[in-house]
């Protein structure tokens, strides 16, 4: 009997876990069908060449395009050299005092304080204290900072995935400790580093809050000329037409559109990034 | 020649590795510096005064009690430490209809002495005037907003004049309120989900499972909030007769779908990381799967599963524009999740724009940035203090 009622009671949880499950992906698939069923049809070559006109009701997006790859350019220019620096020091040669912890719960808090804190922190240092006003610089150090720890975190679990014998067979063989690290460690660590940058190119490319003031413009239809403009952006672009719209009606197709673009380009970034680690895994 | 430069790079490395903390430090310089000094802003806005009559014995007042007086909520003196006398409230604007222009002199150098008239004649007066007239009469106190008009204070009303109120509470229960009703609807589904994945699925389930759920964190919040506004909000009117779907419970919705995929990530780690070896022994008693998995598994990685609660918890409180879109912003204390609401990261997103820089709006932003900064990092430390626990009586 008892044995009865365990299986009946393991049945029942499991069937119920396996129906959550489910659930998460039926609410996957009914955001993402909801996004592309309406935005499907807004997608066309005008759309993504033209800048918005009549009041944001028509054309198309390219502004807000052109303006998220550069602030996935800037910001990766920032935290790409800055993040794989400080995670060859914290792994390679770091050893394991106090120091390097400190510094470790440190990583670990930047990538929990939220991205509108960044945008605070942002606007106060690079828009009013160095004077770089609302611009494109502005936003890729605020960005840049932002994905600092995703790198960071990345790179070290690419580094400590590398066996210690290597290291030591390369020391052992008389390089010094950097030719190691130049010509052993990190070209072994490579793919699974890249696939790191992709994703956080992707999480750069639909973040809203740090932008909205270091760089984000409402509606330029012109491209920019200096690091020093603003620049239109994809999240923000898609906020705006959401929300503050004169006619909403009007400007909700565009809204559909935009939102599709921003899921295609994080959606091409997760499948680009799971290619690149089946293709490393197999050589 | 190569030892120097190699030294060199050494030294740019350990540069680069103290970066974050730099960041860190550097954060908490500018948001403070800005956020304390909230602090020296007078209760009254810049370049203004109140004054009442010579006899008025009230010497200072709160900044809740200048907002009621002009709202004609307090309408007594007696109320506040003063003789029974009726209030009357007056800014400069009623001069208009007081005293033709022509008696205001060309420069307006006429217009202090009429203000003094003005408050002579009226006894219990309280006027609200520009420094440049202020006219010879008693000058109520000025005092610096105290930390109590901003923690304790009800009411969030940037733009009000005389008196602005910046009241941390009514944004501090909406954020609270939001984030703990996501917590309540995405643990349930993020531990089931959790569970499934590091128990019962197969290889193939598993590989179509976790790419979703990363699929699932990479939406962008901006994506969430307009799936909220365009879908959930109307869904949720409609299906409730609510008079506005922008509620408390639509900003909960989303958030628990955006804190789930962290909740799911790291509670399912947590799980895995549990030896074979134990749930082997628990089988070899005769537990059956269910039984290893709720007596044994869950006990064994107990904090870890904690921990990503509580990093769950730390993201749906900083999520900005997803909250922004779907929650109504009513800057009111909620009463009820069917009420519309504005948490503190929504309030920065959508005043700071507005807010001149340097003055005292500006700086309660940076307040409550220095506020939301303060709560992420306590729960980043509480997340890593209890992630190092080692289980009870195992491991």
């Amino acid at each position: 009997m008892a044995i009865m009622q365990k299986k009946t009671e393991q049945k029942i949880a499991f069937t119920f876990f396996r129906s959550l499950s489910l659930v998460v992906v039926a609410i996957l698939f009914w955001i993402l069908g909801f996004i592309i069923y309406n935005g499907a049809g807004v997608i066309d070559w005008e759309f993504l060449t033209t800048a918005p006109s009549d009041g944001m009701t028509g054309g198309g997006i390219f502004p807000a395009i052109a303006g998220t790859l550069y602030l996935i350019l800037g910001s990766s220019m920032v935290a790409f050299p800055l993040g794989i620096l400080s995670a060859v020091y914290t792994s390679e040669y770091a050893g394991n005092g106090y120091i390097i912890r400190f510094i470790r719960i440190m990583t670990n808090n930047l990538s929990g304080i939220p991205s509108i804190i960044f945008g605070l922190f942002g606007m106060a240092l690079f828009v009013n204290t160095l004077e770089f006003g609302d611009s494109i610089i502005a936003g890729s150090f605020t960005l840049g900072l932002l994905t600092l720890p995703l790198v960071i975190r990345t790179t070290e679990e690419a580094l400590r995935a590398i066996p210690d014998t290597f290291r030591i067979g390369s020391l052992a063989l008389g390089a010094t400790q950097l030719q190691t690290i130049r010509r052993i460690t990190m070209p072994m660590a490579f793919p699974n580093i890249i696939t790191g940058l992709i994703l956080s190119i992707g999480r750069v490319s639909g973040e809203t809050a740090p932008i909205l003031f270091t760089v984000a413009a409402y509606f330029l239809p012109k491209l920019p000329q200096s690091i020093f403009d603003q620049v239109m952006a994809l999240p923000y672009h898609l906020y705006v037409i959401a929300t503050s719209g004169t006619d909403l009606e009007a400007t909700r197709p565009i809204a559909y559109g935009t939102a599709l673009v921003l899921i295609i380009i994080v959606l091409l970034m997760n499948l680009l990034a799971s290619f690149l680690r089946k293709k490393f895994r197999k050589l | 020649m190569k030892r120097i430069f190699e030294r060199i790079i050494e030294f740019a490395l350990i540069v680069c590795g103290t970066i974050t903390t730099l960041v860190i430090l550097l954060m908490v310089i500018f948001l403070f510096k800005e956020g304390t000094g909230f602090f020296r802003n007078s209760m009254v806005e810049k370049g203004y005064a109140l004054c009442v009559q010579e006899e008025n014995p009230v010497d200072e007042l709160t900044s809740a009690q200048i907002k009621q007086i002009f709202d004609y909520e307090i309408e007594n003196w007696n109320e506040l430490g003063g003789n029974n006398e009726a209030i009357t409230p007056f800014r400069l604007e009623e001069i208009f209809n007081r005293y033709p222009e022509e008696e205001w002199g060309e420069n307006y150098e006429l217009l202090p002495g009429k203000l003094e008239e003005i408050i002579n004649e009226t006894p219990g007066i309280i006027a609200f005037l520009p420094v440049q007239y202020l006219p010879k009469a008693k000058i109520l106190h000025d005092e610096h907003l105290l930390p109590d008009d901003f923690f304790a204070g009800s009411e969030w009303i940037p733009t009000a004049t005389p008196a602005p109120q910046f009241g941390l509470l009514p944004l501090l229960m909406g954020t609270l309120w939001v984030s703990f009703f996501a917590i309540l609807i995405a643990l349930p589904l993020g531990l089931g989900v959790a569970i499934y994945l590091s128990e019962l699925a197969g290889a193939r389930m598993r590989q179509f499972l976790k790419p979703a759920i990363e699929l699932l964190a990479g939406i962008p919040s901006v994506v969430y909030g307009f799936f909220g506004l365009v879908v959930l909000v109307p869904l949720l009117q409609k299906s409730l007769h609510l008079p506005v779907g922008e509620t408390a419970l639509a900003g909960s919705l989303i958030l628990a779908v955006m804190a789930l995929p962290t909740i799911i990530t790291l509670a399912e780690d947590a799980m895995r990381n549990t030896p074979q070896a134990i749930r082997e022994a628990s089988l070899g008693l005769g537990a059956n799967h269910w039984q290893t998995i709720y007596r044994v598994v869950i006990p064994y990685s107990i904090s870890g599963i904690s921990a990503a609660v509580v990093l769950g918890i730390g993201r749906a409180i900083g999520e900005t524009m997803a909250v922004l879109m779907v929650t109504g912003n009513a800057a009111v204390i909620p009463h009820s999740l069917f009420d519309p609401v504005r948490t503190i990261p929504a309030t920065i997103a959508a005043e700071l724009g507005e807010a001149p820089a340097g003055g005292a709006h500006y700086q309660a932003l940076f307040l409550l940035g220095c506020i939301l900064f303060i709560i992420t990092m306590l729960i980043s430390i509480t997340a890593e203090f209890i992630s190092k626990r080692q289980p009870n009586g195992l491991g």
